[in-house]
């Protein structure tokens, strides 16, 4: 490919309750660890509905499960996920004098893991 | 407890209910739960009008009276001999930073601020990572803001920009802001205007009258159209594309905005956190001050944490900044982009960290977590975390507003007294920071004391 | 609640201050010498053997200074200290081992604010503005604003629940309601800012009230209406202050006509007229303002039931920060420099804006020196009490400016020289050579504010009083002379010892806890379920918000 898009981390409900039952339980880390894509960019690239993912940019390297939104809820080309390890993975440090890092509205570079994880 | 009007606790058996409790896991603050509480099992067993994330936050609750309340190298040690080594590090460090404190009491929050000015550290807040942009905006424009009780009782057109409340702040609408009714508007939902501004449609959509999608990293572009369009100022076509909008829209919008009669724009961390970070916050205050001029209108960042509000004003009444502070020549200075954790972290500046109820090992960027793992970490924190299993010193605390009363602000700076479900075994962070702070005070003076005997001896062998 | 200060009690042994010419104007003492002894924290007739003993040849000794009227602590102080951080980037406070750091500026953070009124020999300050709902916020602010003892007036005057009250004609509800404020709030007094202003302000597109007997169209009563209730109440309770009143229109050319209207309605009861400075103007609204200290002073002067403090503007910088936000809009108005407004739900609004008074501009001086006549025109300097409005006409540091100009008729001809001159030909201040006294500069900044505020332990040097005494080098240059006491000593503390600052602790907080009728709770309780956005019963203030604190009794009847 390598296939380019937007990643927006933000928090979720699930993300929310999840952290309350502990932030190193593995149910907060997949929550964490999956990513929405659009519908038709998913068809397009031949992803399914739990299939693993390789995010990269020049900062890092995660790798998410990925699950489909409908095209009127997230744009074709964007990606959201829940704040967490995984997003901190690909957010550089640089906050260009503000203390912020940029955190949502990054662009990664997308591959699919074939084969056994 | 804090009234004496009426005793809002009553007892039965093993099970006691308390009333008028706070919920502090998101800024919302609500004080309205009613908790039952099986003091044999230190369960909250019930939290009456909580939302999903509160009643998770109080049912997921399990008391860990068993933990040990210090951890040295991962090892339980004694809390005084933990208190020992974290006094020690942090007054012999170059460069210590303090950290965290959105998610503790105002009373904590105040003994970490005293303890960073003690040892000449870094103070910063989860805020950096959160509305600092927003902070940054206010200390450029201001703000015309109001507490939420205005907005239930006047609001007739509410506007959320760059934020999901329905899922990070879940009771903001019913609550606060759009479907209660008030002094002003007894019909509530039907006599407000909901819009929400996103760049994907969040669960949040469904409330709105109408939903804006904008371009990824464009809230600037339409922020400042709106400001021209309030001003009767004409427009280039191209702010169509540039912001994914029609124009027609916003200009009904722009003149909705100048005829309502108390109008309020919510803003969230879609606007800090992407492109243009406080230019964005900016624009939209500086649009809602422009309303002004037509209107009644105000504008308020939506807050995350449960006190972080408390930590921009405890910082704020005690530094004159209210985030990125530092103390290394004696008196605050404040400079975000130096003084900010993010970058005193990536940097490679902090030789020890204080960090306290937050988990940036967790949620910051990678080249921050890796300069963590390399100096010596305190931690004070009511779960284990990331940060807490990277510490050289951990603390394990009673959780505010469950086991520890005290002061929390909610994200309309309006400060809340929390009541206790049950008592826990653990320290609360006020109680660690208090002794560290005796403790560090102790080795200060000593040290004083010793370079003046040193300083003397020199003097006589001259 | 722990102190954040504190040292061993019992720290501070008897003192005895020997040989300083004493001005203790409440006790009929002016200039003479006499020894000063102190024990546990208060005056006393004589001190043990083995005192300290202090000499204070050649010095001037007078009570801790009292501020009647500032604005250091609460929601709207500290929305000011955030707006600004350029204003504490130049003027550092450095810390040391004993003591905290912190900024300065127009709007320092607490704990400079507490060693700051420390160092010019304040020794009790009161917050003036803040609203029933921010009462824990400055509670904790003045927790954290050492040395000085210090209390907060609480906003009543635009309160919604008590505004319908009155409509209903429910006057002894009201007055237990009042009482049930002031008690929930931990309050040292009951203030009105610009009372009837909300409603038209938030709920009419920013507009205001401009006469005080135009009826409000929500609540359908006037200004006078509220004011002349609070005052009635006040009376009735016998607070030890008076109601605290901003009046309307504040800043408005002929605003005069409405400061006499406010203080005829209070008629022989008592009535506190805060910076009637920005009170005092002729000349017709919307235009050129002129002055009007004339009929004010004469009116304050003829009338022993009413206090007033001034309200100084000093030139330079100050920061607009006030409950009166129609006010602050305005001036925002001027520059359209950054602002800030902040409404808060059924009780008050705010505004603030960083502002700065200037010599050259016609208005500013003007208001300078509307100021001294009116200091200057004063027969009776314990009702006319010094104040800047801190920091609304300039900081509390600029005090020691300030009685150099009432005490200095050459220094002041100087400064007149500095200033707008059509400003200074539309005032009777070239003509004026009074000169205050030492003893008169002790009634308007201690004896006077203390009596005022009904404050019996504070403001005098007699036995039993607080021991709060300032001791000052005898100076020409009286600015240099306030600014820089050679000993300041609080609760019996010396807190300032030949020039250096040697103490640091948190200073008591000063409220009253007027009785009241439990039964009007139910009548509150149902108003803030359908109106507030937190629960009634997390709403009053409970005892963990209060240090060292002692409750002001009401006065004899």
């Amino acid at each position: 490919m390598p296939e380019i898009m937007l990643l927006i981390a933000g928090r979720t409900s699930d993300q929310g309750t999840s952290l309350n039952r502990g932030k190193l339980k593995e149910e907060y880390l997949q929550v964490t660890s999956t990513v929405e894509m659009n519908e038709d960019d998913m068809a397009r690239l031949g992803l399914q509905a739990g299939d693993r993912i390789r995010l990269s940019n020049d900062t890092g390297e995660t790798t998410v499960t990925c699950q489909p939104r409908k095209r009127t809820d997230l744009p074709a080309g964007m990606l959201f996920m829940a704040y967490g390890p995984s997003s901190s993975q690909l957010m550089a440090s640089d906050t260009a004098g503000t203390g912020m890092p940029i955190s949502k509205n990054f662009t990664v570079q997308i591959e699919k893991i074939t084969g056994a994880a | 407890m804090d009234d004496k009007v009426k005793t809002a606790e009553t007892s039965s058996g093993h099970v006691k209910v308390v009333e008028n409790a706070t919920c502090t896991f998101c800024g919302c603050v609500c004080d309205d739960m009613v908790l039952t509480v099986d003091l044999d099992q230190k369960k909250i067993t019930k939290a009456k009008n909580a939302c999903v994330l509160g009643r998770a936050w109080f049912a997921e609750h399990v008391h860990e009276d068993n933990v040990p309340p210090a951890l040295l190298d991962g090892q339980p040690v004694s809390v005084e001999a933990a208190i020992e080594e974290a006094a020690r590090i942090l007054v012999e460090a170059r460069f210590p930073i303090t950290y965290g404190l959105s998610d503790t009491t105002c009373e904590a929050q105040r003994e970490a601020v005293a303890i960073t000015d003690m040892i000449r550290g870094n103070l910063d807040t989860t805020t950096s990572v959160c509305h600092g942009p927003s902070g940054l905006a206010f200390q450029g424009i201001g703000e015309s803001t109001m507490t939420l009780g205005e907005v239930k009782n006047r609001a007739d057109l509410v506007i959320y920009w760059g934020g999901n409340p329905a899922e990070s702040h879940p009771r903001h609408f019913t609550r606060y802001a759009v479907t209660p009714k008030g002094m002003f508007t007894p019909n509530g939902k039907k006599d407000r205007y909901v819009v929400l501004v996103d760049v994907r449609r969040t669960p949040s959509a469904p409330v709105a009258d109408l939903f804006l999608q904008v371009k990824p990293g464009h809230d600037f572009e339409l922020a400042w159209a709106l400001r021209a369009l309030v001003r009767g100022r004409r427009l280039d076509p191209g702010i169509e594309e540039a912001t994914g909008i029609p124009l027609a829209t916003l200009t009904d919008l722009a003149a909705r905005m100048k005829s309502c009669r108390y109008g309020v724009l919510f803003f969230g961390m879609g606007l800090t956190m992407t492109r243009g970070r406080h230019f964005n916050s900016g624009a939209v205050l500086a649009l809602a001050t422009d309303l002004n001029e037509y209107t009644h209108f105000v504008a308020k960042p939506v807050r995350g944490h449960g006190n972080v509000t408390g930590a921009d004003n405890v910082v704020s009444w005690q530094t004159g900044f209210p985030f990125g502070v530092n103390f290394s020549r004696g008196f605050p200075r404040f400079n975000p982009g130096e003084f900010t954790t993010v970058d005193t972290l990536s940097r490679g500046d902090a030789d020890a960290a204080l960090i306290v109820a937050s988990d940036p090992a967790a949620n910051f960027p990678k080249a921050a977590i890796e300069h963590l793992g390399r100096i010596p970490v305190i931690s004070l924190d009511a779960k284990e975390t990331a940060t807490s299993r990277l510490a050289r010193v951990a603390f394990r605390t009673a959780t505010y507003g469950i086991s520890v009363a005290g002061t929390v602000y909610r994200m309309d700076d309006v400060p809340i007294t929390l009541r206790t479900a049950f008592e826990s075994k653990l320290p609360s962070d006020e109680d660690i920071l208090t002794a560290l702070r005796t403790r560090i005070k102790a080795l200060l003076l000593a040290r004083g004391q010793a370079a003046k005997s040193r300083s003397a001896a020199t003097r006589t062998a001259a | 609640m722990k102190s954040h200060n504190s040292t061993p009690a019992g720290a501070a042994g008897p003192i005895r201050i020997v040989n300083g010419r004493i001005h203790d104007p409440a006790n009929g003492i002016d200039g003479a010498v006499r020894d000063l002894c102190v024990e546990s924290g208060r005056i006393v007739e004589s001190a043990p053997v083995g005192a300290r003993r202090i000499d204070a040849a050649g010095m001037v000794i007078m009570p801790g200074g009292v501020d009647i009227h500032c604005h250091i602590a609460g929601p709207k102080v500290n929305l000011a200290r955030k707006l600004q951080p350029e204003d504490h980037r130049r003027d550092p406070h450095p810390g040391t081992l004993y003591t905290r750091s912190g900024t300065g500026g127009t709007v320092p953070s607490t704990f400079a604010t507490g060693y700051r009124y420390a160092s010019l020999g304040y020794t009790t300050a009161m917050e003036a503005a803040v609203p029933p709902i921010g009462a824990r916020h400055t509670l904790e602010e003045l927790h954290d604003t050492p040395v000085i003892d210090k209390g907060f007036y609480v906003l009543l005057g635009n309160n919604i629940f008590l505004q319908r009250l009155l409509k209903e004609g429910r006057r002894d509800e009201f007055r237990q309601a009042v009482a049930w404020w002031v008690n929930s709030t931990k309050a040292y007094a009951t203030k009105l800012v610009n009372p009837g202003g909300d409603e038209p302000w938030k709920g009419k597109r920013n507009a205001n009230v401009s006469d005080i007997d135009e009826t409000n169209e929500v609540f359908g009563i006037s200004p006078r209406q509220i004011i002349d209730a609070f005052v009635d109440a006040v009376h009735e309770m016998r607070l030890p202050h008076p109601p605290h009143i901003h009046c309307n229109n504040l800043g408005h050319s002929g605003n005069y006509a409405t400061t006499l209207e406010t203080m005829k309605t209070a008629g022989d009861r008592r009535l506190h007229i805060a910076h009637i400075q920005f009170h005092s103007y002729g000349g017709q609204p919307g235009k050129s303002p002129s002055s009007a200290a004339q009929p004010i002073v004469e009116y304050v002067n003829a009338h022993p039931n009413i206090t007033c403090d001034v309200g100084q503007v000093m030139f330079g910088k100050s920061t607009i920060m006030t409950a009166d936000a129609p006010l602050a809009y305005m001036l925002r108005n001027l520059k359209k420099n950054k602002w800030v407004n902040a409404d808060t739900e059924c009780e008050s609004g705010c505004g603030i804006v960083p502002f700065s008074y200037q010599e050259k501009i016609y208005v500013h001086a003007l208001q300078w020196a509307i100021g001294l006549e009116l200091f200057l025109m004063s027969a009776d300097p314990w009702r006319i009490i010094l104040s800047t409005d801190h920091p609304n006409g300039g900081s509390f540091l600029s005090y020691p400016k300030l009685i150099r100009l009432l005490m200095d008729r050459e220094f002041r001809k100087e400064e007149i020289k500095r200033v707008h001159k059509k400003a200074i030909s539309r005032t009777v201040l070239a003509d004026l050579d009074r000169e205050y006294t030492l003893n008169e500069i002790a009634i308007i900044s201690r004896a006077g504010p203390a009596r005022a505020l009904g404050l019996r332990n504070k403001g005098h040097l007699g036995p039993g009083a607080d021991a709060d005494i300032t001791v000052y080098d005898d100076d020409a240059d009286r600015e240099r002379m306030f600014n820089a006491p050679r000993y300041v000593v609080k609760s019996g503390r010396v807190v300032i010892d030949d020039h250096e600052f040697r103490e640091d602790f948190s200073g008591r907080l000063l409220h009253i806890a007027p009785e009241y009728d439990a039964t009007i709770v139910q009548t509150v309780r149902p108003f803030f379920e359908d109106y507030y956005s937190i629960e009634f019963d997390n709403y009053a203030v409970g005892d963990s918000f209060l240090h060292d604190h002692e409750v002001i009794p009401s006065r004899p009847a």
